[in-house]
């Protein structure tokens, strides 16, 4: 089932959540919304979910218009991130819930309904914990349950507000994993909303990163941590090494100083620099366009793990980057250090 | 959006005795055994003080309590059954006593049906919404708390009354409200107007919309979600607007008093029986009816307490704890 | 299609149980109290004055709002200790005691006027030996008094019971350790953070008494200038037909409860910032 979004505006008085949105989302696609909180990801899916209703705009979904018709009609799962599962029903009742309030003409007999439940608590592997209730279940049980209610009625599209955000660690872990085997199997369209990147990238086909209502960037995992296409993208994914410049017809410099390395096609003004902290080549001392002292080396695995005070700047800029282990780093040193991959984007992103 | 409002008590009973909505009473704060027990002081504690002063405050609260609840009580039943046991049971029999106890039973049955379904629909209204003027309409709600009865049956005599706004044209069209029982349900209804919506706004408010939201969600439609989502969800609550309502209906005496006319054998309530009965000295028969008042009074109290505990109990802190 | 989209609510029925909760708030509360304000407009601001200012109105008034006042100064004091009591102390029938906190509010008020009456008149069990001591209690204003105690009883304390509850045991260890005798912790230190649920106490005691009707008439004797509170009065008025005067009198028994809730309501704020509320 596809989802269509376009110029979505919603404001909350004077602040904007949503500004000017346009999304596509594909048949049995599985899409992350990731953003920082106040990034407008959870009024978007409330809003594709008919839980609440842009001030201008369109969503369509499969092509027919979705506005008109609130969340009882739009045959959409949602999972909500604390799960709001009904208190005084036991777990069999809460998944059966959705297919016992179909209108008549369409709603199945109980024996049907029995034999839906069973299947659906096989497939999240909580049946043993049919006749229990909500308060004696743990989170991660109390989110698949949730899960297994909201895919009772075989919804067109899931949709799931930060899942796991009210879990601890090791349960997130897993029950990420758990997803994208779910989805895998199921195949039904689905949009999860995240504050967590790794999340993000570790579990979806596609990435839309937002912040302050607006899209920044859509693309696959791969894309979007390759080829971040804002400085928001790039800081807000991974980790960044981000150093003020300036860039005059072509050059680039740091503090005054030229760099050695192509602007790029960046355009002139104050920019930054954006480096991925594996992406910073280390050599011997003044054969890199930046030359700095190793304050501080930690290293574990095959990684050196370096905070480097950068010379001129009266060495106040500190960064810190990840180098292998082949050639051991001593603290007092001095090295050069070029850039490998790198992208300059406008200071005022 | 709506967020699930932060956990606190609505600590019913506290509410139901604000009398202006200005008055808020502090934040009800979550409560259990624990904190109880907690509270209290050993002997030996550093937290306490010396034993004589310890004794005297105790003392001076149970004199003050025994001296002033309990003696009343004692002298209603005691007055009742002055005369013995037959005495009491014929003063209950007689024909005047009978239609009293019906009219009271009528009166309370209207007003608690009737504010029942308005509690409840304002309840949905004001809790599950957002909107300007909440907090006016939640005063407007607790009004009648704030007035006093004699107010308030006086409103609806100057509405009614032969010298009212309506009088002329009720005389003409031969409709009795007051003096009869329309004007003694109406003054009912408008005094315990407030106690349903009170009791289940606070607790509305703190179950947040989410499980209606998910109901929504999965197809439900609004008189499903309110029947199979909701109510179960408010029941205790419910009982408990419900409870608080049926004893001030049934013991409502100065609003009744001022609409009623005292007409005997029709529009006395029992409250106003034992107000007539005591002033022609028939003291035997008026704390009969006070004393059947009285059982209402400490039956209400106990199922009130039993409640209470069952509200505390369905809000444990393991319901939706945010870590595993 | 559409650009605009109305307005909604994720869940249903606003417009109905709005819709219907203002007309049966209309119908019950708001063309009553209309009513009440359109007859007070119909009078003259020198008919209210006359009015108001009548020896009997003002005697009434006096007498309702100073024995008022009296009463629930009482309940303050009698209150805390028995709060006090309830909370902290452990004693052989503290659970009842607890529980019968409640009946003065639960209890009719014809119920209550009757008993009280009986209890406290020449022949009572009460009246009796203080009749011996020379005081008369019975349709008299001590009896009024009495009344007014009897039903403000459960306001201080239910209002202070929870916040005495939730007190933190940890903040009066401290004064101790620092070396704070017990007088000084609990009237430094414990009192002041009582302070706002005991000035609410008051003024919900204060307000209940002020336009009580059935607990007072009884014993009270009811003597035009003497022992006559003014609900009583207004229903005499009404009795009379005298519609403007009865509306008058319950006009200003309005607006003073209200101008006394404002005050206290002003005192509260001022306590909290004061003594910040934990």
């Amino acid at each position: 089932m596809t989802i269509e979004v376009k110029n979505i505006v919603k404001k909350f008085g004077a602040f904007a959540a949503l500004d000017d949105v346009d999304l596509k989302v594909g048949k049995g696609e599985l899409l992350a919304l990731l953003g920082p909180s106040g990034s407008g990801k959870t009024t978007l899916l409330r809003i594709i979910a008919g839980l609440d209703w842009p001030d201008a705009g369109e969503v369509r979904i499969d092509g027919e218009d979705a506005l008109g018709h609130g969340a009882s009609e739009r045959h959409v799962g949602f999972v909500f991130q604390h799960y709001a599962l009904f208190r005084h029903m036991t777990v069999f009742e809460n998944v059966a819930f959705g297919l016992r309030v179909q209108p008549r003409a369409i709603r199945k007999d109980e024996a049907t309904i029995r034999a839906r439940v069973k299947e659906l608590l096989d497939l999240v592997q909580l049946d043993w914990l049919a006749n229990r209730y909500p308060s004696q279940l743990s989170g991660g049980q109390r989110q698949r349950i949730a899960l297994a209610r909201a895919l009772a009625i075989e919804p067109r599209i899931l949709l799931l507000d930060e899942p796991f955000g009210a879990l601890d660690a090791k349960v997130r872990k897993e029950l990420r994993q758990w997803l994208r085997s779910l989805h895998s199997e199921i195949h039904v369209t689905s949009i999860f909303v995240t504050h967590d990147q790794e999340e993000a990238l570790e579990v979806a086909n596609r990435v839309v990163v937002m912040d302050k209502g607006r899209i920044e960037q859509i693309g696959t995992p791969g894309d979007v941590y390759d080829n971040p296409a804002t400085a928001f993208v790039h800081g807000f994914i991974g980790e960044s090494i981000v150093l003020p410049v300036e860039v005059t017809g072509g050059s680039v410099r740091l503090g005054g100083r030229p760099l050695n390395i192509a602007a790029d096609g960046a355009a002139s003004g104050a920019s930054k620099l954006f480096v991925r902290r594996h992406d910073m080549q280390i050599g011997p001392a003044g054969s890199g366009s930046l030359e700095g002292a190793v304050r501080h080396v930690r290293s574990f695995g095959p990684i050196q793990r370096a905070e480097i005070a950068l010379s001129g700047g009266e060495g106040k800029t500190v960064i810190e980057i990840d180098a292998p282990r082949d050639r051991e780093l001593q603290a007092g040193e001095i090295i050069g250090l070029q850039p490998r991959r790198y992208r300059i984007f406008a200071a005022q992103d | 959006m709506s967020t699930q409002s932060s956990f606190v008590t609505p600590a019913p009973p506290l509410r139901a005795y604000a009398s202006t909505a200005d008055i808020a009473v502090s934040a009800p704060l979550q409560r259990d055994a624990g904190d109880r027990a907690r509270a209290m002081v050993s002997p030996k504690d550093l937290r306490t003080e010396p034993a004589p002063v310890r004794f005297i405050i105790i003392a001076l609260a149970v004199t003050f309590l025994t001296v002033f609840v309990v003696l009343p009580l004692v002298v209603v039943f005691a007055s009742a059954f002055s005369k013995g046991i037959s005495a009491y049971f014929s003063a209950l029999a007689e024909p005047e006593a009978l239609s009293a106890i019906r009219l009271t039973l009528l009166v309370a049955a209207i007003s608690v049906t009737l504010n029942l379904v308005f509690g409840v629909i304002a309840a949905w209204a004001i809790a599950k919404f957002d909107f300007r003027g909440k907090t006016f309409l939640i005063t407007l709600i607790d009004l009648p708390f704030s007035v006093s009865p004699v107010i308030s049956g006086l409103v609806f005599v100057l509405l009614f009354g032969a010298q009212g706004y309506w009088g002329t044209w009720l005389q003409a069209h031969d409709i009795h409200i007051l003096f009869a029982v329309p004007g003694i349900a109406l003054a009912t209804i408008f005094v315990t107007f407030p106690f349903v919506a009170r009791s289940l706004i606070p607790l509305m408010q703190e179950q947040g919309t989410q499980e209606e939201e998910a109901a929504i969600s999965l197809g439900a439609s609004g008189l499903q979600t309110f029947f199979r989502v909701t109510l179960p969800n408010i029941k205790w609550g419910l009982l408990y607007g419900v409870l608080l309502c049926n004893a001030r209906a049934m013991g409502e005496f100065g609003a009744v008093s001022v609409v009623s006319g005292h007409i005997r054998g029709e529009t006395n309530t029992m409250p106003l029986l034992v107000e007539i009965l005591y002033n022609e000295y028939q003291f035997v028969a008026s704390f009969a009816i006070a004393s059947l008042l009285a059982m209402l009074a400490l039956i209400t109290l106990v199922v009130k307490t039993v409640l209470e505990q069952r509200l505390d109990d369905g809000r444990s802190p393991s319901d939706y704890s945010r870590n595993d | 299609m559409s650009t605009a989209v109305a307005r909604r609510s994720s869940l249903p029925g606003f417009g109905l149980t709005m819709g219907l909760t203002l007309t049966w708030l209309s119908v019950i509360i708001l063309i009553p109290l209309a009513g009440l304000f359109l007859k007070t407009l119909e009078l003259s601001p020198g008919q209210f004055w006359e009015i108001l200012t009548s020896r009997r109105t003002l005697n009434a008034l006096k007498l309702s709002f100073g024995l008022s006042f009296a009463a629930a100064c009482v309940n303050l004091v009698m209150g805390t200790i028995i709060v006090w009591a309830l909370v902290r102390y452990r004693f052989p029938g503290r659970r009842l005691f607890d529980a019968i906190v409640d009946i003065p509010f639960a209890l009719p008020t014809a119920v209550a006027g009757v008993a009280l009456t009986q209890l406290f008149s020449v022949k009572g069990w009460l009246g009796a030996p203080l009749a011996e001591l020379g005081i008369k209690v019975a349709f008299t204003p001590t009896g009024i008094f009495i009344a007014m105690v009897f039903i403000g009883i459960p306001f201080v304390v239910r209002t202070v019971q929870p916040v005495l509850i939730d007190l933190d045991p940890e903040i009066e260890e401290a004064a101790a350790s620092l070396g704070a005798n017990r007088w000084h912790t609990v009237f430094r230190v414990i009192m002041p953070s009582l302070i706002p649920a005991l000035l609410t106490g008051f003024a919900l005691a204060f307000a209940r008494a002020v336009g009580e009707y059935g607990s007072v008439i009884f014993i009270a004797g009811n003597l035009p200038n003497v022992s006559e509170i003014a609900p009583l009065l207004i229903v005499i008025r009404l009795s009379e037909f005298r519609y403007a005067d009865a509306t008058a009198i319950a006009v200003i028994m309005l607006l003073a409860s209200f101008l006394i809730i404002l005050i206290v309501n002003r005192l509260q704020r001022w306590a909290q910032t004061r003594i910040p509320a934990h």
